[in-house]
């Protein structure tokens, strides 16, 4: 076995940064330490909405708490889109006029501790005059309601419509119209690492530097500059290790502004470390949907034609930069799953609230549009008595219609559909299962078995059906990489993706080894900062193996000639007949290593041939896809729950993930991923809810009322990888990151309802608490 | 996440903690493990001045067979119970009640006074103390005294004690050999506290039945018509089951246990004390 293919891509070998993080050695924002640093805490509203009257600085703290009329010319945070009447929120860096909800930052300290900063943020006093709290989308869109944002004209941030087909036909031909409403809690994104920043400026450089805890440097270098008044050039950015992201990390926090302005005001680093309270408190939260759907199908449960309306709950303002137009849309845009449906017509509506922001978490809204799809369908088969998997493999996309355009625009580029969910039937033991459900359980309890079947929208770029449809500040294109081989032979590459928990230095690393052969331990993968990566959108949207990968691989194969002319001189040889793999050049009469031929062009130029490249042993080129739209991966869950009918617990007794991401470049990573893409599945469908009382105060304030799956609540699945690769990308690899985490709401909801379907039982929401469900059954019962 | 301002102090007599705590008032607290005053501090909702570690306290790391029972230093962590290096004179029940507490790390630093003196409704200890008639006894420098479980805890998150009181020492009475019990807990997720707890004594030769129920928004309360009805039968069947189970609802509710309309919690804990006295009933 060469090296490449034992440690190249399709190996699972082991992350080379967790020999750091096991050690305790991670560098996270709250590691790092500076001499003279301060700590930030805020002084936040207590009301979720209200003017604020008088703000009094405690005596004897002068230099030490700032207000918005401190900011000077800092811009409040404006996430912008080009979507129909869509309506921009102004989100202060320190509320100014009004609190929009709890938690809102209204007040700056800094002090040497952060206990000290505490003190004195409580110590401000703060005088807001109430108004009424706008908690639910439905009171926020009636008529004559108070408006969030003043110069708005309603509450609405905006609308969009989609259609597609003939949606009347579909109407007149359809047997049965199933219609149903579904419901997904708000949640907290909860990273075992909240959000921090640390900030200083380089008075050598001009230069002022944030460390912060997110997904996205570049993106974050430009927001800050953009906020602050700065030149792009005066703000670098690092983030250093990111203890998990999950779409988060992907937006640009008030807090993170204030504290790259004090620093920059005082002269001396500030750090702010969001603590749990804050996180699930103040922090922008996700999911909240309100989807309908109506299923038009024929006699067997064929689907003719879907109708929806997808709302989402925005909270107060939009994050930047991406707007929260966005969730509800891309709900809606996927609201046919990856079945064939002739006909579409839907609305996607996002309303502002007196809640924190909302904004993307994994999945984006496709875990909330597969738990519509997919729980409807079900109840197409209820409806027509037949099978829900043979209802999914009659309307599930066949393999010979591949590439296949769905109704709503996506081009899901290859692989067999109805395969995953066969094998994941069989990885549930299906048959099994229902002859055991012929029997009635000794404990009493119930046994449910459901399935979801999904796509997965990967590294979706510009447009159309990617982001320059939404008119946003920013619109990933070129992912640029640098690859240099070093003067001992070994390879330092940047890119402009991050890593937060997905193992990308290893897997980069591992791209590096088989274009060049070189071993992934000489291989640099440096990630997460502006100054070292040329530039980048960063990590979102399970993009950045697909993109980072296809920029690391093309930009490696440009050394190649430059490597093979240095080589062929050194094995007097002629240029064509060298080949570069394993670390080393062959030409005819024996080979080189890539140590030698750097150590040529660094040190030894005497020994280089007089043609050799002017470009050196360096390259920065640029990857997009070729498909705009993004390439699909896919996959089928599968569980097995039992429900205790007394009191409405459920457990999950077996689960089975069949997932296709193309080629994989590292599997053990990838199952990693997907389990913990379970895990938050989970989470989002028995136990995860942001709850907030009629005045808008959130009841979720600290893990004893905020549930996390813990490890034991996670069981053990079956994972089994169809590996098609996609036509459109390098290797063949499609992104995973979100997989896992989109189908857990659908295959669990659809065992519940399964289990409890004798009853009449159906439950439409998330999460499926005993209290939701017991209620159910007591209603039915 | 930081406490206001404070005073620790660590002690190592009870004399000593009295004073200092009696002399601070409410703005002093005893520190006993730290397991739920921790995160209370750090949330400023506990805000004291003056915090007294008591884990240097020889007085409270003791634990001894008494006459009739066994007496227990109120340091006691939960996982010495676990780890059965404490005698459990309740036939299993205790190392089976400290083996269900929270996780592994709450259970190594979490002591059996700390959580009683602290009077979580939801709590472990509390019911389970209950059952078993344990008695508290309280250190003062006028003294002290001894009361039962059932009446040091007088509300949520409330005692007897006034600032200067200590809880030193539980009193576990030996349960006959051929005593059962049952013991019943409903968790949002393994670790939590209880949505819903039930705790069940039954020695039948002593003709003595304890039934308690324990949940997050009352504390934890003996019930009064389910152990006549528990000893008066020796055979479980589906009836019975629901009998019991109807018998406990219209008592909560009269008791206004939880709010009478809250039929899920009603329900909830009518179901579990019903799965306590099943398991009690086929040991």
């Amino acid at each position: 076995m060469t090296v490449m293919e034992k440690t190249g891509v399709g190996a699972s070998i082991p992350r080379k940064e967790d020999d750091r993080f096991l050690k305790g050695a991670g560098q996270f924002v709250p590691d790092l330490k500076f001499s003279g640093l301060w700590h930030a805490a805020f002084a936040r509203s207590q009301l979720a909405h209200g003017r604020i009257k008088n703000i009094i600085k405690p005596a004897g703290w002068a230099g030490h708490v700032f207000t918005a009329d401190d900011l000077g010319n800092v811009r409040p945070i404006r996430s912008a889109a080009s979507l129909p009447g869509f309506q921009a929120s102004d989100y202060p860096v320190l509320a100014k006029g009004k609190v929009r909800y709890v938690g809102e930052q209204i007040a700056m300290a800094v002090a040497p501790t952060r206990a000290e900063a505490e003190d004195i943020a409580e110590a401000i006093e703060i005088e807001i005059e109430e108004l009424p709290a706008i908690v639910s989308p439905a009171y926020a869109r009636s008529q004559n309601v108070p408006k969030i944002h003043d110069h708005w004209d309603s509450n609405v941030v905006c609308e969009t419509v989609f259609e597609n087909g003939d949606i009347e036909r579909a109407k007149e031909n359809a047997i049965h119209v199933i219609e149903r409403e579904f419901n997904l809690a708000r949640q907290a994104p909860m990273p075992m690492e909240g959000r921090g920043a640390c900030a200083q400026f380089d008075a050598r450089l001009g230069e002022l530097i944030v460390w912060m805890s997110n997904q996205l440097p570049h993106p974050m270098q430009r927001g800050l500059a953009k906020f602050l008044g700065l030149e792009i050039n005066n703000v670098r950015v690092i983030c250093p290790d990111v203890g998990g992201g999950f779409g988060l990390k992907t937006h640009l926090d008030g807090e993170t502004v204030a504290v790259a302005w004090a620093a920059l005001k005082l002269g001396r680093p500030i750090k702010w470390v969001q603590d749990r309270f804050e996180h699930l408190v103040t922090d922008a939260d996700c999911r909240d949907h309100e989807i309908k759907i109506q299923m038009y199908v024929d006699e067997i449960g064929k689907i003719l034609g879907i109708e929806g309306e997808y709302l989402v709950d925005a909270g107060a303002y939009s994050p930047w930069p991406w707007p929260v137009g966005v969730e509800a849309a891309t709900g809606l845009g996927n609201l046919q799953g990856p079945y064939d449906v002739p006909a579409f017509r839907g609305k996607s509506i996002t309303v502002c609230t007196n809640k924190p922001a909302n904004q993307p978490f994994r999945g984006v809204a496709r875990p909330g549009a597969c738990f519509a799809h997919d729980l409807t369908l079900d109840a197409v088969a209820r409806a027509v008595q037949r099978d829900p998997t043979d209802v999914r493999f009659d309307n599930l996309v066949k393999p010979d219609q591949m590439p296949y355009d769905t109704i709503t625009g996506k081009h899901l580029d290859s692989g067999d559909y109805p395969e995953a969910l066969r094998r994941c039937m069989a990885g549930i033991n299906y048959k099994k299962i229902r002859m055991r459900q012929e029997e009635s359980e000794p404990d009493g309890r119930k046994i449910g078995v459901g399935f979801a079947t999904f796509y997965e929208q990967t590294a979706y770029g510009t447009g159309p059906h990617g982001y320059s449809a939404w008119g946003i500040d920013l619109v990933p294109g070129m992912e640029m990489a640098t690859v240099k081989l070093t003067p001992d032979g070994g390879v330092w590459t940047s890119v402009g993706v991050h890593s937060h928990g997905q193992g990308m230095e290893t897997s980069l690393a591992q791209v590096v080894t088989s274009i060049l052969g070189v071993i992934p331990e000489k291989v640099t993968v440096r990630l997460g900062d502006t100054s070292t990566a040329y530039a980048g959108t960063g990590t979102y949207s399970s993009r950045s193996i697909v993109v980072a990968s296809g920029a690391i691989a093309q930009t490696a194969l440009e050394l190649v000639p430059r490597i093979a002319r240095i080589a062929a001189h050194l094995l007097q040889c002629e240029e064509d007949e060298v080949s570069v793999a394993n670390g080393e050049a062959t030409g005819p009469s024996g080979s080189v290593g890539l140590d030698v031929i750097a150590e040529a062009f660094y040190h030894h130029p005497e020994n280089l041939p007089d043609n050799t490249d002017r470009n050196g042993l360096t390259a920065t080129t640029g990857y997009n896809d070729k498909v705009h739209g993004g390439v699909f991966g896919f996959g089928a869950h599968g569980a097995v729950v039992s429900v205790d009918i007394e009191i409405g617990t459920v457990e999950i007794l077996d689960y089975s993930i069949v997932s296709d991401c193309g080629t994989m470049v590292n599997p053990a990573i990838v199952k990693g991923q997907v389990i913990g893409g379970l895990a938050q599945g989970i989470g989002n469908a028995l136990y995860e809810e942001s709850d907030y009382d009629s005045n808008g105060q959130p009841l979720s304030v600290t893990l004893a009322d905020y549930h996390v799956p813990a490890a034991t609540m996670v069981p053990d699945c079956t994972q089994e990888y169809m590996q098609t690769a996609s036509p459109y990308s390098t290797f063949g690899i499609k992104g995973v990151g979100e997989s896992g985490a989109i189908g857990p709401l659908a295959a669990i909801g659809n065992a519940v309802n399964d289990a409890l379907r004798d009853m009449g039982v159906e439950v439409n929401e998330t999460p499926i608490t005993p209290k939701r469900l017991s209620t159910l059954i007591e209603r039915e019962g | 996440m930081k406490p206001v301002p404070l005073e620790f102090t660590r002690v190592t007599s009870l004399e000593d903690a009295s004073t200092a705590l009696a002399a601070a008032g409410d703005e002093g607290r005893p520190y006993a493990g730290g397991q739920s005053l921790g995160p209370m501090l750090n949330l400023r909702i506990a805000r004291p001045t003056l915090l007294v570690d008591l884990s240097e306290v020889a007085a409270l790391n003791r634990h001894e067979p008494v006459d009739g029972g066994m007496e227990v230093g109120a340091m006691s962590v939960h996982s010495d119970f676990e780890d059965g290096k404490i005698n459990d004179v309740a036939n299993g029940l205790i190392q089976h009640a400290a083996s269900g507490i929270a996780y592994r790390a709450v259970r190594n630093r979490g002591t059996i006074g700390g959580s009683l003196s602290h009077a979580d409704p939801a709590a472990d200890w509390p019911p389970v103390m209950m059952a078993l008639d344990a008695v508290a006894k309280i250190y003062n420098t006028a003294g002290g005294y001894e009361l039962p479980i059932s009446e040091f805890i007088n509300g949520v998150l409330s005692t007897v004690m006034v600032p200067g009181d200590i809880l030193t020492t539980v009193k576990i009475p030996c349960l006959s050999e051929t005593a059962t019990w049952g013991h019943y807990k409903v968790c949002v997720k393994p670790g939590d506290f209880a949505q819903s707890l039930s705790v069940i004594l039954m020695d039948r030769a002593n003709k003595v039945c304890r039934v308690v129920v324990a949940g997050p928004s009352s504390p934890a309360r003996y019930m009064e018509t389910i152990p006549d009805l528990l000893l008066s039968t020796t055979v479980w069947s589906l009836g019975f089951a629901e009998t019991l189970k109807e018998t406990v609802i219209r008592e909560l509710k009269q008791k206004e246990f939880v709010e009478p309309t809250d039929r899920h919690n009603l329900n909830l804990h009518g179901t579990v004390v019903v799965r306590a006295a099943k398991q009690a009933m086929s040991q």
